[in-house]
């Protein structure tokens, strides 16, 4: 993409590509460019919209069904409304488990996770983006190297680490362990990178020191960059299931999706209450990811976070 | 720690003008920078990934001593072990079918969506909601689909007079189950990533190819798949990566099953670590997920020069 080091500011006006710019269908001619412009593809809009919306019918399907009465899910031809719309059965969802205390314990996992990653991923970034020091790029070579470790690999030790700590059932076992990863520091280092050094030399100039440039220059110019890091790690920790799964078993500290697994087991054939909780589940990332969904296109290409 | 050792302790804050000569080290401001988030990455980790290289040569039983056994994780694993070669037969297989699929959806879709489709940030936002709603969430829906008499049977059986097959009870149907509903709720990652690769394509250049008399086809693979080749690349190898991975789309949907049709190979590390209490084992699992994933990752790496064009 654009990788001319032009600078945080140069690189995201590049992604902004004006709306109205000429297809790949349509040959543009001479002089014919500003017509064909106005004329929105009728025809391939409404076909995407319905590719769209055969896309969201499962989640669609997953609302509907959480309204009905168990029996209603099942018919044939499939019927969007049951007799009534059972809000109910969202109540009784909460009953069988308390959803709103796993929310509750997540959001908490969830933010402070995030919050100390971002803290140390920025503190190590400016380090190894800013300092010099001998072995730096040999240590950043370590930090890197272990991006391609498999989180599968780690968590038979850290279990074992997190039972000799007596941390099994605590929030710190769901936080720490993944606070640290060389992730955010590598995404941070590559950003800071981009952030033009004559400004921070006029302000060393002035007598500030590197706590100063990190906190008055750095950060304010890369807050993108933290935004997008903030956004997937919090979403990252509150998706996390294999890690929960093995470190949890008790209420006090259950996740989300931890949480939806439990009521699996439990009240696997109550279709409509465990669409209930799905919807429960999912609707605050959801709501998260569309709230802001003008970030995310940009933040994407920023940080190359794909592919997952 | 051995990194305070490693660092020359000079400060330079004094020196405001660009260094010339030898380089004057930030040592002490360094330390203290790295330190906060070093302790983390040395406990959860550096020293973890190298615990659990010690652990793949050790029977490790949750309770009890280790008892060191050298390679026979890895020989029971190769030899006699039939759900190992099963897991990784699925996992593969997985693989084949999951990244070339996400690839060509998200890729199709990036493209469909061009700048004349109006309001496209909101189709590519829509797109992307799987992929940051809990995996388990998802997969639960998903089951309600597959499930017999549930809504893709219904409607087969209304649309054709034929009910759709019982897709995770058969040990011919649960892989691509699996399959389709892990793309259904990963490529938007994908889509957003070519989508942001595409927005930066300068015009100019398709506009130049169609007076030149490229149809948009020949546009497409001519002009703007090399200027994507760095997304298409990068994405690649982060989709191969994270599908080796699969683990909770099988865990939820069918347990593994039937019969061990859809057991991944976290799955299997899983269950030899966390229901059998195989410590050991588990991180020779572990080991080889690793080693598969680092040798592909770098062929990719070594092939790219043959098809990814770095300069624009």
């Amino acid at each position: 993409m654009t990788s001319d080091g032009a600078g945080p500011v140069a690189r995201q006006r590049t992604l902004d590509v004006p709306a109205g710019t000429p297809s790949l269908r349509e040959p543009a001619r001479p002089g014919g460019v500003v017509q064909r412009r106005r004329r929105p593809p009728v025809i391939s809009q409404a076909l995407l919209t319905l590719v769209l919306l055969l896309f969201l019918a499962p989640l669609v399907w997953m609302v509907l069904s959480s309204l009905k009465s168990g029996g209603e899910i099942f018919t044939t031809p499939p019927r969007l409304f049951g007799e009534s719309l059972r809000f109910g059965n969202y109540g009784e969802a909460l009953d069988y488990l308390p959803f709103v205390r796993f929310m509750l314990n997540t959001a908490f996992v969830a933010i402070a996770g995030t919050l100390i990653t971002l803290i140390t991923s920025a503190l190590s970034a400016y380090a190894f983006a800013r300092l010099r020091f001998r072995g730096r790029d040999s240590l950043f070579l370590v930090y890197l190297g272990t991006l391609m470790v498999p989180q599968e690999v780690v968590v038979v030790p850290m279990f074992l680490i997190m039972n000799r700590l007596g941390w099994i059932n605590t929030f710190q076992a769901l936080i720490l362990p993944w606070a640290f990863t060389a992730f955010g520091t590598f995404l941070l280092r590559q950003f800071f990178l981009t952030v033009p050094k004559e400004l921070e030399e006029a302000a060393r100039v002035d007598g500030a020191g590197h706590w100063r440039i990190l906190t008055r220059i750095i950060v304010p110019i890369s807050a993108p960059a933290f935004a997008v890091l903030a956004v997937f790690t919090f979403i990252t920790y509150w998706n996390s299931f294999l890690w929960p799964l093995i470190v949890t078993n008790d209420a006090s500290t259950t996740t989300v999706p931890l949480g939806l697994n439990l009521f699996l087991g439990q009240n696997g054939q109550q279709w409509q209450l465990l669409m209930a909780a799905a919807t429960i589940s999912m609707a605050p990332t959801a709501l998260l990811v569309l709230l802001l969904q003008r970030y995310l296109v940009k933040g994407i290409a920023l940080s190359g976070l794909g592919g997952r | 720690m051995a990194l305070t050792g490693a660092v020359r302790v000079t400060d330079s804050r004094e020196s405001p003008a660009p260094p010339r000569g030898p380089r004057r080290g930030d040592g002490r401001a360094a330390t203290a920078f790295l330190l906060p988030g070093a302790i983390g990455f040395v406990a959860f980790t550096a020293f973890p990934i190298l615990a659990s290289l010690v652990m793949s040569f050790y029977d490790w039983p949750v309770l009890g001593a280790p008892s060191f056994v050298g390679l026979a994780n890895f020989a029971e694993l190769f030899t006699t072990d039939p759900v190992f070669k099963t897991a990784l037969l699925n996992t593969a297989v997985f693989v084949l079918l999951y990244v070339p699929v996400n690839i060509m959806v998200s890729m199709g879709l990036a493209v469909w969506i061009s700048p004349r489709i109006v309001g496209r940030r909101y189709y590519r936002v829509l797109f992307f909601v799987p992929a940051v709603t809990p995996m388990v969430g998802n997969a639960v829906v998903f089951g309600l689909l597959y499930t017999p008499r549930g809504l893709l049977d219904s409607v087969s059986q209304t649309l054709f007079g034929v009910g759709a097959p019982n897709f995770l009870g058969s040990s011919t149907w649960a892989l691509p189950a699996v399959v389709m509903m892990s793309v259904w709720q990963g490529f938007g990652y994908n889509l957003l990533v070519f989508s942001a690769a595409l927005d930066a394509v300068p015009p100019s250049l398709t506009e130049a190819a169609a007076i030149d008399g490229a149809g948009p086809v020949r546009q497409f693979f001519s002009v703007v798949l090399p200027l994507l080749s760095p997304s298409l690349f990068f994405a690649t190898v982060l989709t191969l990566i994270s599908s080796f991975q699969v683990f909770v789309q099988p865990y939820i949907l069918t347990g593994g099953g039937p019969g061990n049709s859809t057991t991944t190979l976290v799955m299997y590390l899983y269950q030899s670590g966390f229901q059998n209490f195989r410590l050991g084992f588990a991180s020779a699992i572990a080991w080889v997920l690793f080693v598969i994933i680092m040798v592909l990752t770098a062929v990719q790496f070594l092939g790219q020069k043959k098809w990814v064009h770095y300069d624009q």
